[in-house]
């Protein structure tokens, strides 16, 4: 024992890198996928794209069948899934009560957030990956099987404005899944408020001209449309998501890196 | 159930040489405070906690073990006081699982996970070589088909067993285990006895906790006991159950307790209706003798001063099952 105990000199700890980014970010990306609901919604965005695409195919006009028009159509269901991705990738630290696990092999929550952030938008890039080449295989399809117009009308800006709808949705369910701690209330709310949101907008006439302003479905509404946002569609677009998306992100972050994290 | 391993520990060599790195105090927990409102969940905790030794944390459920461990941890930000793991706090150390095994709460895993996937998220994280999966599998008992199957589905036991596991996973020097004996059967207590044991041997270091006096004192040597709290005791194991006193039953233990006070000897009154007083027999015989008291028993205490005390805090603090 005392050749054990001979020298208290402090164990040299500054050997010892801290886990890096990379490692974080691949750890949190295979935490999305790794469960059951996690693999279950990735096959879900995947089979959804599909039959979009495939229903559209055979139910719009010959005219219709362009680019554009099948990519567009993956938007609303992917629009569905990817916020619940987002919203389960931090919830189950919770519900699950692996944030016990993760904030003692990373004490820094701010590099989970961080590595969590990163992980939500690599799949969020992913599912507009697979609507883009579903869109393009179909409109190839399109021309051949229903004598499709096949335009390759989408261009840069349809895909930026395409990829900018399908994040803000995976982003602001991590957001609000930050913020409520809970899946099932993330969830609801998530999908909740705009309706409630609309409603209101539609029954209060003053509120109509506000819309734009304080509603984000309704900013958003140029993203599917026409792809040139003028000055004030992208303000509106800027302050709608500010209230709906980083204003709920900030508030999430500064609950996660007080919020104590119980056992049992 | 999983698969029992009684072989000695199959700890790998250890990678890291211990013996040129030592600290004299490898835990130090300095006045840990955590107050809610106005209930004080954890008053002023301290204790050291030396290398090469299993330390257990004993407490009835709702003491405070909990919480303290978590403090521990940077899981709970504590209200007052300070801790530090290897002499830093722990959030201080870099890539801590390789330092520092923990296991707050072996439930607390994703039921949709596999056991195998829980273990190779901790490899990718803290950048080990995927063959510690299989070793530490192989290790706590758990089989390949086991593994492979949901934690979900995982008894108590098995759950405690992949927890162990993830402890371990980083080769770790120092070991914080909340509980990690609840839900093994008596064989695999005696299991994980002879694995944290031959930890400590190697120089590794325990601090495990346990609401239950006789878990605890099969498996650890030194103890941290907690109530309410607070601190109520500490020392070697050896040292609490051959606590000196003498253990005395009377048919008056009012009358009894009035005249030993009167001969100003110091004494405590235990949940079963007996006094652990800090004298010999004769000078209690004696003042009994004075008041009249007829005394129904008198004999050295050996340690059932521990567990009179023990029974003590759990009688005082009786919740149902309220976890702390």
């Amino acid at each position: 024992m005392s050749a054990l105990t001979a020298s208290p000199a402090p164990i040299d700890l500054s050997q010892t890198r801290r886990v890096r980014m990379s490692r974080l970010f691949r750890v949190e990306l295979r935490k999305v996928t790794d469960t059951r609901a996690g693999m279950w919604l990735l096959i879900a965005i995947g089979a959804i794209t599909l039959l979009a695409v495939t229903i559209f195919l055979f139910a719009a006009e010959p005219s219709e069948l362009t680019y554009e028009n099948f990519a567009g159509v993956t938007a609303t269901p992917q629009g569905f899934i990817l916020p619940v991705l987002g919203i389960l990738a931090v919830t189950s630290e919770w519900s699950q009560r692996t944030g016990l696990v993760t904030f003692t092999l990373e004490p820094s929550r701010i590099r989970i957030v961080i590595a969590k952030f990163l992980a939500v938008v690599a799949l969020g890039l992913a599912a507009v990956a697979v609507a883009l080449a579903a869109g393009a295989l179909f409109n190839v399809l399109g021309t051949g099987l229903a004598d499709g117009a096949g335009d390759w009308n989408l261009g840069i800006a349809g895909a930026r404005d395409f990829t900018l709808l399908q994040l803000m949705s995976i982003v602001q369910g991590l957001a609000f899944g930050m913020l409520l701690m809970n899946s099932a209330a993330a969830i609801v709310l998530y999908f909740v408020i705009p309706i409630a949101w609309s409603i209101l907008f539609s029954l209060v006439g003053a509120l109509e001209d506000a819309a734009p302003w304080l509603d984000l479905g309704t900013a958003q509404q140029p993203l599917f449309d026409d792809h040139s946002l003028t000055a004030t569609e992208w303000s509106q677009l800027l302050v709608t998501s500010l209230i709906w998306i980083v204003l709920p992100f900030a508030a999430g972050v500064m609950r996660l890196l007080r919020s104590e994290l119980k056992s049992a | 159930m999983p698969t029992l391993v009684y072989a000695d520990v199959a700890l790998r060599p250890m990678s890291r040489p211990w013996a040129a790195i030592r600290l004299d105090t490898m835990i130090e927990v300095d006045g840990l405070t955590k107050a809610y409102g106005q209930h004080l969940a954890v008053d002023g905790v301290s204790f050291r906690v030396e290398p090469g030794t299993v330390t257990g944390f004993l407490g009835p459920n709702g003491a405070g073990k909990s919480t303290t461990m978590r403090m521990m941890v940077g899981l709970t930000p504590p209200t007052a006081g300070s801790s530090t793991i290897l002499g830093v706090p722990y959030s201080k150390i870099p890539n801590p699982g390789t330092y520092v095994g923990v296991l707050l709460d072996a439930s607390a895993q994703h039921a949709g996970r596999s056991g195998r996937e829980v273990l190779h998220l901790g490899t990718m994280l803290m950048g080990l070589d995927e063959s510690r999966v299989d070793e530490m599998l192989h290790l706590v008992g758990l089989s390949e088909v086991e593994a492979k199957r949901r934690v979900g589905n995982y008894s108590l036991g098995m759950r405690q067993r992949l927890g162990i596991a993830h402890a371990l996973l980083g080769d770790p020097q120092v070991l914080v285990l909340d509980e990690p004996a609840n839900g093994l059967d008596p064989a695999g207590i005696r299991w994980m006895r002879g694995l944290l044991r031959g930890f400590a041997e190697r120089g590794g270091t325990v601090l495990l906790s346990s609401h239950l006096l006789h878990e605890i004192e099969m498996i650890a040597d030194e103890l941290v006991v907690i109530g309410r709290g607070k601190i109520v005791a500490q020392g070697s194991k050896d040292e609490l159950v051959s606590a000196s006193g003498t253990l005395v039953r009377s048919l008056d233990l009012d009358t009894l307790a009035v005249a030993l006070k009167q001969a100003e000897l110091v004494f405590t009154r235990t949940a079963t209706n007996s006094l652990i007083v800090q004298s010999t027999g004769e000078q209690i015989g004696r003042a009994a003798a004075g008041a009249g008291v007829v005394l129904t028993e008198l004999r050295p205490a050996e340690g059932a001063g521990l567990e009179e005390m023990f029974l003590q805090l759990t009688a005082d603090d009786a919740r149902d099952e309220v976890s702390s």
